[in-house]
């Protein structure tokens, strides 16, 4: 299968901290790759690089997507060559509706779809706002609703099961899945086994590297182990040299 | 072109449809400088308007347990580019009144425009006033725009005043607006402006909660470019028992525009409770981002952030 991501030894120092440290990974196109590790190991951090998001800006390093370099382009144009983002914490937006926050560009799937396959009634939530009056759980369903309508070929869904009920976690199953069919490739950021099980395969962050990459089950294994090859302690906090 | 064309023609640019004016169970008044255009009215509401020398005075009376079906439409414009206008309205809902006025404020090729309004408003026992005012000033920023109402809301009443001037230049804008809220009164006002170049804008709506019980939100949404400058006041009192006030101030800001909040709380009861909130500060870098990774470019971005707090 055809690299779609190559990250290629990535550093991000920020306030004099290597973040990301010597990083390399890369993702394959339809495959659903998981990236798991402790708080703060450098996993969002990571996913907003390949985004290009605010201050992030790779210190060293390189990141290719489809064979181009993207580490200068912005946010904007590395989403027109196909990247998207779903945030752990998705922003709001006052007097924006569900029904235009799902076609602010144009889809060829609709926004009813969308909403039925993150498991929300399109009657009830179309004309609603995305802003503060959704429930955290109602925001991270639309946001991943939002993904499905782009129809990305990268999605990067930084921890979508966070703040959703234990009982839906089916549902992101199903949206993952349903970007897999569709020839995309997904960075699945999560603490979550059950989840992280539906991956190709997985990666475990440890102080900003990549500490092994393997079947979604090893990598859960030894990050249940918490055991980190770098420094071996149980709670590892590995910043590099 | 005959000045009422002109003002149909501009009432368009608010989105309105021009025929709402043509229906003959809608009431409206259409009245360019001090010349009263067309009048009608509907059973129930009693409308009686005299010319002065710069403008009109109008009186607007909607008679106890009436409750006006079709929103009224009142346009109030000046169509030459010079001009002065001054409207003196005295409206009135009698107990369990209700209606909706649509107020149409159109000044389309302003340079030299001035427009002062001066209304009273009285909302009985049990009513209930939804106005609306949008305005319209053209592209040149010449227009000076200076409404003032009072407004005393009986026991039970309701009032929703909201104010927009989206479309077209500010020029400069002196908006005064106050409610006394009888109990167990219902009180929201909303205010959304859009300045940019060198426009002035200058807000200041206070709500007093007289009586108990008595509810009140204002919000306030101001969204500035370019060098165009805002001083927004909110102000709200509780004066009694159970009185419940929310003022809500975002004020964005891009280039070199300057934006002030100064939300006013004074709580005159010790069971009365205002709260308070104020943002100002340049598009939010996350909703930016957000809508970058949906691929939008930064002007489109900020283009749905901006129509989106002034919706």
């Amino acid at each position: 299968m055809a690299k779609l991501l190559e990250v290629n030894n990535l550093t991000y120092l920020a306030g004099g901290r290597k973040i990301i440290d010597d990083l390399c990974l890369s993702i394959n196109t339809g495959e659903v790759h998981a990236l798991i590790g402790t708080n703060g190991t450098g996993k969002s951090t990571l996913a907003c690089l390949i985004m290009g998001c605010g201050s992030c800006r790779a210190t060293e390093g390189e990141i290719l997507f489809a064979g181009h370099r993207i580490n200068d382009l912005e946010i904007h144009e590395r989403a027109t060559q196909g990247i998207t983002m779903a945030w752990q914490e998705p922003a709001r937006f006052e007097g924006l509706s569900v029904r235009e926050y799902l076609s602010l560009k144009p889809s060829e799937v609709t926004a009813d779809t969308c909403l039925t396959m993150v498991g929300l009634e399109p009657r009830t939530y179309l004309d609603r706002q995305v802003d503060k009056a959704l429930s955290g759980g109602e925001r991270k369903r639309i946001e991943l609703a939002s993904i499905l309508a782009i129809s990305p070929q990268l999605a990067l869904l930084d921890e979508p099961d966070s703040g959703i009920d234990m009982l839906s976690t089916s549902e992101i199953i199903k949206v993952i899945e349903s970007l897999r069919a569709s020839g995309a490739a997904v960075l699945l950021i999560t603490h979550r086994d059950e989840i992280a099980r539906i991956a190709d395969r997985a990666s475990l962050l440890c102080g900003g590297r990549i500490i092994c990459t393997g079947p979604p089950e090893t990598v859960a294994d030894r990050y249940r182990e918490r055991r980190c090859a770098v420094c071996n302690s149980w709670e590892c906090d590995y910043a590099g040299d | 072109m005959p000045a009422i064309e002109s003002l149909l023609n501009a009432l368009q640019e608010t989105g309105e449809d021009r025929s709402v004016l043509e229906a003959s169970d809608t009431a409206h008044l259409v009245v360019e400088g001090n010349t009263v255009l067309s009048a009608k009215t509907v059973p129930g509401l009693e409308l009686v308007t005299q010319e002065t020398a710069t403008g009109i005075a109008a009186t607007v009376l909607v008679r106890e347990g009436v409750r006006i079906e079709r929103p009224v439409h009142l346009c109030f414009g000046v169509v030459h580019p010079q001009g002065l206008q001054t409207i003196r309205m005295d409206l009135r809902l009698e107990r369990n009144a209700s209606a909706m006025l649509m107020a149409h404020c159109l000044f389309p090729r302003a340079e030299e425009v001035r427009h002062e309004m001066e209304a009273t408003v009285e909302i009985g026992e049990g009513a209930e006033l939804d106005y609306r005012e949008i305005h319209f000033h053209g592209p040149f920023g010449g227009t000076t725009v200076i409404p003032r109402s009072s407004v005393t809301i009986g026991s039970n009443g309701r009032y929703r005043g909201d104010f927009t001037l989206t479309t077209g230049r500010v020029g400069m804008l002196d908006f005064n607006v106050s409610v006394h809220a009888a109990e167990d009164s219902i009180t929201e006002l909303t205010a959304r402006v859009l300045g940019s170049s060198s426009d002035q804008i200058t807000i200041r709506e206070s709500v007093s909660l007289d009586g108990d019980n008595a509810r009140s939100i204002i919000k306030t949404r101001i969204a500035l470019t370019d060098e165009a400058t805002a001083v927004v006041t909110n102000i709200t009192e509780g004066n009694a028992a159970g009185a419940r006030g929310h003022v809500d101030c975002m004020e964005l800001v891009r280039d070199r525009a300057v934006a002030s909040a100064v939300p006013v709380v004074n709580v005159t009861n010790p069971l009365a409770k205002v709260t308070h909130e104020a943002a100002i500060g340049t598009v939010d870098l996350r909703q930016m981002e957000t809508l970058m990774a949906h691929g939008l470019t930064p002007d489109e971005a900020v283009d749905v952030i901006v129509k989106g707090i002034l919706r």
